[in-house]
């Protein structure tokens, strides 16, 4: 589409939990975001119909902007004077998380491989089935029925070994016939990763009745494990097919004037353009209700990974789960029951579209999303490697033992750049409260930028990038990247209130400089674009040069400004409750971060 | 904005229901369509092969493979019963101290014996799975080999949350009012096979004594999160329940915490007392919702009618419950529905509404944090 016919756009994205509607609009030759309205995502009863909450977000558009976009709940096109939108394009993540469930031959072996698959895929594993679980045939059908998964993984065999326990399980999936939860417009996708010598019998089985991806065995003999290609399938599989669906996804097809995109696909793209236009490493998160999606570009080598698992609202309690109640405590500045913690996250996860309305409930929020961040870093950085499928011996001893294959690529200190989006990141009432939860989950090292997306909106421009380059980066650098400023975080440990840094910052508005001790944290403003950064790290501490080395870096300000982080690397935060809170407190006041 | 979007949860007096009761495998559907069932009839059923037993006889008694047969007391397909001895060798030079004897490990058929292997095979009589109607109604299709769909009309009350798979029971109100705990010395002997009904919360000790008592489901408006742990073993991570063996169907109407049960649920409930009613726990939160329910087949009022599809929507005029802290459960009247943003103690700019509360005063939430209470 040429540029002279796009002159407004509307661009949608159906979250798990909320769904965003925004107007873009050319003023001059750049294209700006104007209006934005939001509603709850709707597909639960009574409406299970995810354009309902699309034409409710696009009503809130209308009736903020005057502009006249929907008619008989059709999107009016082309625009004409304050009538009609020249294009709606949509992204959509509304099918959740996923939902796996894993079969293998023996529980212990091939089962418990399946099951660590599919966990470091990002997935939640509703059940491992194997031809030894103990249960009967029949229970194990009516199980796969019950549970509806969006997905199965199907392992079993070493290569070129019996085939008699594979086939069996893959004729109890046949029997199940399982249906996908969002109803029947697409086959359930089973992936197999099991003995290459059964590949014809369960094509022969499973090739017609479900969606069957074939891949290399994820157990190809007993001593190794081959779990990355199957994790890619199951990634894969996830974002083409999984994420995106949901009920009504087909009526949504018909109103877009191009191809929806799942939502990691589109953040990712803004990602990697981003990354490659600066020449920066950079870190991207989009958390999200059900999903936390990870982005990084570093010696340019692209990486996305979507925890299914880990998320604000439908996933919460996994986060509580996985992170352990006192994990998510730690944060907190204040002292509380645990019962009550629990009963507040259970209470997001009963009606996941509620949000905070006090600052404890918002302080409970932030410190669940510092789990959540924290370990989609962890997952990402597994699965983050420099060559895909590096395959790693297993000895019978070291064969349960979950370890990643091959080194990640992510390394924090030569990280330059963190970009935050997702509801709690877009829209943390205080800009400072989005920096101090990336630094404090990601443990940034040494000098890293940060921004966020101003009002969560780079999955629209993902998609808007695909038929529209032009309007998507006006609006991405315009309108969506709020700069926070930059964060140093001298790598090391000391005793409280030993000086670790000396600082000096040369800026086009004036110089300032300063020391840092150990234990403090605290901000400088700095509202420049482009500033210089001179560090004098103490013998010991590293912030980007070498331990004790001089560093100079160049940084930008922002809405926050310079942030010094004196905590240490890495962050222990005190062990002992009163102190714990002591120090919570007094960091957040220092940084202004709650009324 | 005229309206407000609000997922609610079904409290209906009366409503069409229909269930979907199929076999996990091919059996026999036992009901014609046009059959009135009730909830315990078996609406279908398959049998199971049962479970195949081996033994060497030729280990066991220390004789060639080839010679087997001439030492069986029981031949392929006969009956046999455990401890049955079922082959044994004869008495050396009539010294019974040299016999030996191999018995059946189980009760069964003898099915196979084998002179090259020397072992003989022996199955487990085939175990029924039989498939329960689950709720009372009328059969308005039926799936060949496979099953039913079940129609019925009744009070059908949907909770937030639930444990455990489907039972059935008579409804028994166990506490004074909405707003009253179950406390352990509510539940007595006599609720045993019963579905109880608890006002705002049930602890831990009132959920075991239920256990115990043998009590089939506890409908309640809270629980606690560290006893939901407590009972099952582990965190949930992911609501994806119902298949939990715990020894009761757990169902809570309203959340975590100490939350009174609504008092229109309630209500209903009472109106429903000493009746049949059918209860499942299991509940899926996600994309694809399943909540947790009871269905109490037959109108509570012959004057009340069905309920008209739900709306949806919020309007000014509206009962609304309050689903987030620091309101939490708290029920008022919509009485204002402004368009604009509006900043709330967070700082968050959102949209709200205002809600008269019985007392009269007049508070503004967010829009997000309100359910329509469905009648």
């Amino acid at each position: 589409m040429q540029d002279k016919d796009l002159n407004v756009i509307i661009a949608t994205d159906c979250g798990s939990t909320t769904t965003k509607a925004i107007l873009i609009e050319k003023k001059g030759d750049t294209y700006r975001q104007t209006f934005r309205g939001e509603a709850p995502t709707t597909v639960e009863a009574p409406f299970e119909d995810v354009t309902r909450g699309v034409l409710n977000a696009i009503t809130e558009v209308e009736e903020l902007s005057g502009r006249k976009i929907l008619e008989n709940e059709k999107v009016i096109t082309p625009n004409n004077g304050n009538t009609g939108v020249d294009v709606y394009v949509s992204t959509s993540s509304a099918g959740g998380g996923l939902q796996m469930m894993v079969a293998g031959a023996v529980k212990a072996m091939t089962g418990e491989s399946a099951q660590r698959c599919a966990l470091g895929a990002g997935a939640i594993v509703m059940d491992v089935l194997a031809s030894n679980d103990g249960r009967a045939d029949h229970e194990k059908i009516e199980r796969i029925r019950q549970l509806r998964p969006d997905m199965i993984l199907l392992s079993g065999g070493t290569d070129g070994g019996t085939v008699n326990h594979v086939v069996e399980l893959a004729n109890f999936i046949k029997a199940a016939d399982p249906k996908p939860r969002l109803g029947a417009s697409y086959k359930l996708p089973v992936i197999y990763a099991g003995n290459n010598k059964a590949h014809p019998q369960i094509n022969e089985i499973l090739g017609s009745r479900t969606a069957l991806i074939i891949t290399e065995n994820l157990r190809p003999i007993l001593e190794r494990e081959n779990l990355m290609p199957a994790r890619h399938k199951i990634h894969d599989i996830f974002l083409e097919h999984v994420m995106q669906q949901a009920p009504g996804y087909p009526k949504l097809m018909k109103m877009v004037g191009a191809p929806i995109m799942p939502t990691p696909a589109a953040v990712g793209l803004m990602t990697e353009k981003f990354a490659r236009a600066n020449n920066y490493n950079v870190l991207a998160v989009d958390i999200g209700g059900a999903t936390t999606d990870v982005f990084s570009v570093f010696s340019e080598i692209f990486n996305r990974t979507v925890s299914a698992n880990l998320g604000m609202s439908y996933s919460v309690s996994n986060v509580m789960a996985e992170a352990g109640v006192p994990n998510i405590m730690r944060w907190l500045p204040f002292r509380i029951e645990e019962q009550e913690v629990r009963n507040r996250l259970k209470n997001k996860m009963i009606r996941p579209t509620t949000i905070p309305q006090t600052q404890e409930d918002l302080q409970v929020e932030h410190a669940v999303a510092r789990e959540a961040l924290r370990l989609a870093l962890d997952q990402h950085k597994a699965l983050a490697v420099g060559l895909k499928g590096v395959q790693q011996e297993r000895s019978i001893s070291d064969a349960f033992e979950q370890t990643a294959s091959g080194q990640s690529l992510i390394n924090m200190m030569n990280l330059n750049y963190v970009i935050g989006s997702g509801g709690i990141l877009a829209h943390s009432p205080r800009r400072i409260q989005s920096a101090l939860m990336m630094i404090d989950s990601y443990q940034l090292e040494g000098v890293t930028m940060l921004a966020v997306d101003s009002i969560f909106m780079m999955p629209h421009l993902g998609v808007l990038a695909q038929i529209n380059e032009k309007a998507s980066l006006d609006v991405f650098y315009n309108d969506c990247l709020i700069k926070l400023g930059t964060n140093i975080s001298p790598k090391g440990l000391a005793k409280e209130g030993e000086k670790i840094l000396e600082w000096e910052i040369k800026a086009a508005s004036g110089s300032q400089s300063g020391e840092l001790r150990f234990g403090e944290i605290f901000s400088v403003p700095l509202k420049d674009d482009k500033a210089e950064i001179i560090l004098k790290p103490a013998k010991g501490f590293d912030v980007g040069a070498g331990k004790g080395a001089k560093h100079e870096a160049k940084i930008q300000g922002g809405t926050v400004g310079v942030i010094f982080d004196g905590r240490g690397r890495p962050l222990e935060l005190p062990k002992a409750e009163n102190k714990r809170v002591e120090c919570l407190e007094k960091w957040y006041k220092k940084l202004d971060m709650y009324p | 904005m005229a309206h407000a979007y609000s997922p609610g949860l079904k409290v209906v007096p009366l409503m069409v229901l229909r269930k979907r009761r199929m076999l996990p495998i091919p059996g026999k559907v036992l009901y014609e369509k046009g059959k009135e069932v009730d909830a315990l009839d078996i609406v279908a059923q398959t049998e199971l092969p049962g479970k195949v037993f081996s033994v060497n006889i030729a280990n066991r008694l220390g004789i060639e493979a080839s010679e087997v047969r001439n030492f069986m007391l029981k031949k392929e397909g006969d009956p046999v019963k455990k401890g049955e001895i079922i082959a044994e060798t004869k008495p050396f030079l009539g010294l019974s101290i040299f016999k030996s004897s191999v018995e059946s490990p189980i009760t069964g058929t003898l099915e196979s014996v084998s002179e090259i292997t020397g072992q003989v095979l022996f199955r487990e009589p085939p175990k029924v799975l039989p498939l329960q109607a689950y709720v009372k109604g009328k059969i308005v299709e039926v799936e060949e080999k496979f099953g039913v769909v079940v129609e019925t009309e009744g009070t059908f009350i949907q909770g937030i949350f639930g444990i455990g798979g489907e039972t059935n029971g008579e409804i028994k109100i166990a506490v004074d009012g909405p707003d009253v705990d179950l406390k352990p010395e509510d539940i007595k002997e006599e609720y045993k096979g019963k579905i109880i009904v608890g006002g705002r919360h049930a602890g831990l000790d009132a959920i075991k004594k239920a256990i115990k008592i043998g009590v089939n489901a506890v409908v309640v408006g809270g629980i606690h999160d560290k006893d939901l742990r407590e009972i099952l073993g582990y965190d949930i991570g992911v609501a994806v329940t119902g298949t939990e063996k715990i020894g009761i169907t757990l169902v809570v109407t309203e959340g975590f915490g100490h939350i009174p049960m609504a008092e229109y649920t309630f209500k209903l409930l009472k109106s429903r007392e000493g009746e049949k009613a059918s209860v499942s726990g299991a509940t899926q939160i996600r994309a694809g919702v399943m909540r947790p329910e009871i269905i109490i087949p037959g109108s509570p009022d012959k004057n009340l009618k069905r309920k008209e599809e739900s709306r949806g929507w919020i309007e000014i005029g509206d009962q609304v419950r309050i689903i987030r802290e620091p309101h939490f459960g708290i029920i008022g009247t919509v009485t204002a529905l402004p368009p604009e943003l509006q900043s709330i103690a967070t700082e968050s700019h959102v949209r709200v509404l205002e809600v008269k509360l019985e007392k009269g005063d007049k508070i503004v939430i967010p829009r997000a944090n309100v359910e329509i209470v469905e009648k």
